[in-house]
């Protein structure tokens, strides 16, 4: 193993360790404010990837039906609410999100789809295609079980990505598919070949991770999404609705997912399931973080990444294992010195 | 002239556990009430039915309008706020973005100068100008109850519910709050003050009820209540005692 290799193996596992670790934060940050371990998380990484990489072929990509699907059941979820309690006030702000923008967004990617717009077109409506799905999940699933304990919690989580899973199965077939690069260019930095394509993915990160943090510190719904977190009952006092904050979590969420898929979509060959294991490295990297603090777990990210990166090298079939089982010291550590984090206060 | 808050036979249950049973009251507007009672008698759980954190039975009209199926977010948008017991700060949060976030409701509803009002609380709160960047996790027990009173302030509350405000807090503090208290009802804001102090609360109350075992034992006005042999036996006799031996 040469200088090289070694270059170039950090490389790639920054460039993944870059993505698990947004997708760390967004388990973090779901988890602190809404008590939910989102499993499906994975699944908008996938069904942003596919759909980008249907939109390059000219095809309407399958997210679209379960957009529009999605939203409608929520919207009906919210008449239904609505009519119990007698307040049909705020319904057509609420058909605005769930119906009428989902339908929109169906028509711009029905209509952009054949004309195979520019990568950075079709990424944007990606993400337009995949964010509303954070809220529509979290009004659908979680929403109704707001106050449900963390196991219940969890097994909706399953479902869900199981239901997601099974969608993206029939809506993408099962072949694995790959995007074309935002940019094939390289170049050289010393002795390595540095592509444009991992240097985006990283910066991107950066960025989004730089847009978050001056959310969370600046602005007023930022901070009340940690005021939710810190003290859930503290947040009700002040007027701050849980409704809204699951799903400004859900939202910010399933951009980050969205974002991430649009990155990975073209360094590695994606398929209907492949979501669920990028997304469970995003939750290992959490955990070696402490699944408490943001920047611990934005290393212990990049740590998987190295770590995966290094042990494909070295013993690529056990390449999974190796990551995975690298949680085990770090839980029995942090079982021995920190103490326990309590499930709920009530 | 109608009330400003009106509970009418108010019932909470604890699983099988009847923690208030058929509580009434009223106060109007730019009164302060308070309801005393021994430890364990139902206050918070009064103040959590009222405020909607608890689910309960039996009627709660504010300002003209049933409460039932309104959840907690929207009365405090419609100015009724609670200072429970335990404060419930954001700790990890610095002390004025406590503030601020006080005023969410109102910036929701598109009160773009809501902010100004810091200034005021400020004001009122000097110690909390000096520590306004420190976490609130790290204040003295005064200090956070300083902090929550002022975010609730933050919120420009119609009725302000208070929990035991005085609960473990020094002397000297505790005439602080019991000042703030005289200078918010002097503004008009109307105070629901819930105290194990009786002999504090009846000073600053025009009104107070006793609350014993979840329910309503006693009711009238403050100097009523101050001359009832069974409240100076019960609740001043007992409080002047304990003050003797602090």
């Amino acid at each position: 193993m040469n200088l090289d290799t070694v270059l170039w193996l950090v490389q790639d596992g920054i460039s993944n360790g870059a993505i698990y670790a947004l997708l760390a934060l967004a388990l973090l940050l779901v988890f602190a404010v809404t008590r939910v371990i989102f499993v499906p998380q994975g699944e908008f990484i996938a069904y942003a990837a596919l759909s980008l990489t249907m939109l390059q072929a000219g095809q309407l990509p399958g997210t679209v039906y379960v957009l529009v699907g999605g939203g409608l059941l929520a919207a009906a979820y919210e008449i239904a609410a609505a009519l119990r309690a007698r307040a049909t006030a705020r319904l057509p702000r609420v058909l605005a999100f769930y119906v009428l923008l989902p339908v929109a967004i169906a028509l711009l990617a029905w209509w952009a789809a054949p004309r195979k717009f520019d990568l950075w077109v079709q990424a944007l409506i990606v993400l337009g295609l995949v964010v509303p799905l954070g809220p529509i999940l979290y009004r659908i699933a979680y929403q109704p079980l707001a106050n449900a304990s963390v196991v219940v919690l969890f097994i909706v989580s399953m479902a869900v990505h199981y239901a997601l899973t099974g969608l993206g199965l029939l809506f993408f077939g099962g072949e694995g598919l790959r995007s074309a690069a935002f940019s094939d260019a390289q170049f050289k930095l010393g002795v390595v070949n540095v592509t444009a394509q991992s240097v985006l993915v990283v910066l991107a990160s950066v960025l989004v991770m730089l847009a978050l943090w001056l959310f969370f510190t600046r602005s007023l719904y930022g901070k009340a999404l940690r005021a939710t977190a810190v003290n859930r009952t503290g947040a009700r006092l002040v007027g701050i609705p849980a409704e809204l904050s699951g799903s400004l979590s859900f939202l910010l969420a399933a951009f980050i997912g969205a974002v991430s898929g649009v990155l990975v979509a073209p360094i590695a060959t994606i398929y209907y399931d492949t979501g669920f294991l990028i997304g469970l490295k995003g939750f290992v990297g959490a955990i070696l973080g402490g699944m408490a603090s943001y920047p611990l777990a934005a290393v212990g990210a990049l740590a998987v990444g190295l770590l995966e990166s290094f042990s494909s090298f070295w013993a690529s079939a056990f390449k999974e294992t190796i990551v995975f089982t690298a949680i085990i010291p770090v839980l029995v550590w942090r079982s021995l010195t920190s103490h326990h984090v309590e499930d709920e206060e009530e | 002239m109608s009330a400003l808050l009106e509970v009418h036979e108010l019932r909470v249950f604890y699983r099988k556990v009847e923690g208030l049973h058929r509580a009434s009251l009223r106060m109007e507007e730019g009164s302060v009430v308070t309801v005393i009672g021994p430890n364990g008698a139902g206050k918070t759980t009064l103040l959590g039915a009222i405020m909607g954190l608890l689910p309960s039975s039996g009627a709660v009209r504010y300002a003209g309008a049933d409460l039932a199926g309104v959840p907690t977010e929207a009365r405090v948008a419609r100015g009724l706020c609670l200072v429970p017991e335990r404060r419930e700060l954001f700790g990890e949060l610095s002390v004025e973005d406590n503030l601020r976030l006080g005023a969410f409701q109102r910036v929701r509803h598109g009160e773009r100068d809501a902010m100004r009002d810091l200034a005021a609380i400020y004001a009122r709160f000097p110690r909390l100008q000096e520590r306004r960047a420190q976490l609130a996790g790290t204040l003295s027990g005064g200090e956070r109850q300083m902090l929550a009173l002022g975010r609730a302030l933050m919120a420009k509350p119609r009725l302000l519910m208070l929990d035991e405000p005085s609960l473990g807090l020094a002397p000297r503090v505790v005439r602080d709050i019991y000042r703030i208290i005289a200078d918010l009802k002097r503004a008009g804001v109307s105070i629901l003050l819930v105290e194990q102090n009786a002999r504090a609360a009846l000073q600053v109350a025009d009104r107070g009820y006793v609350l014993e075992t979840g329910q309503i034992t006693l009711e009238g006005s403050a100097a009523e209540l101050a001359a009832n042999p069974r409240v100076i036996e019960s609740y001043l006799g007992l409080s002047a005692r304990v003050s003797q031996t602090l």
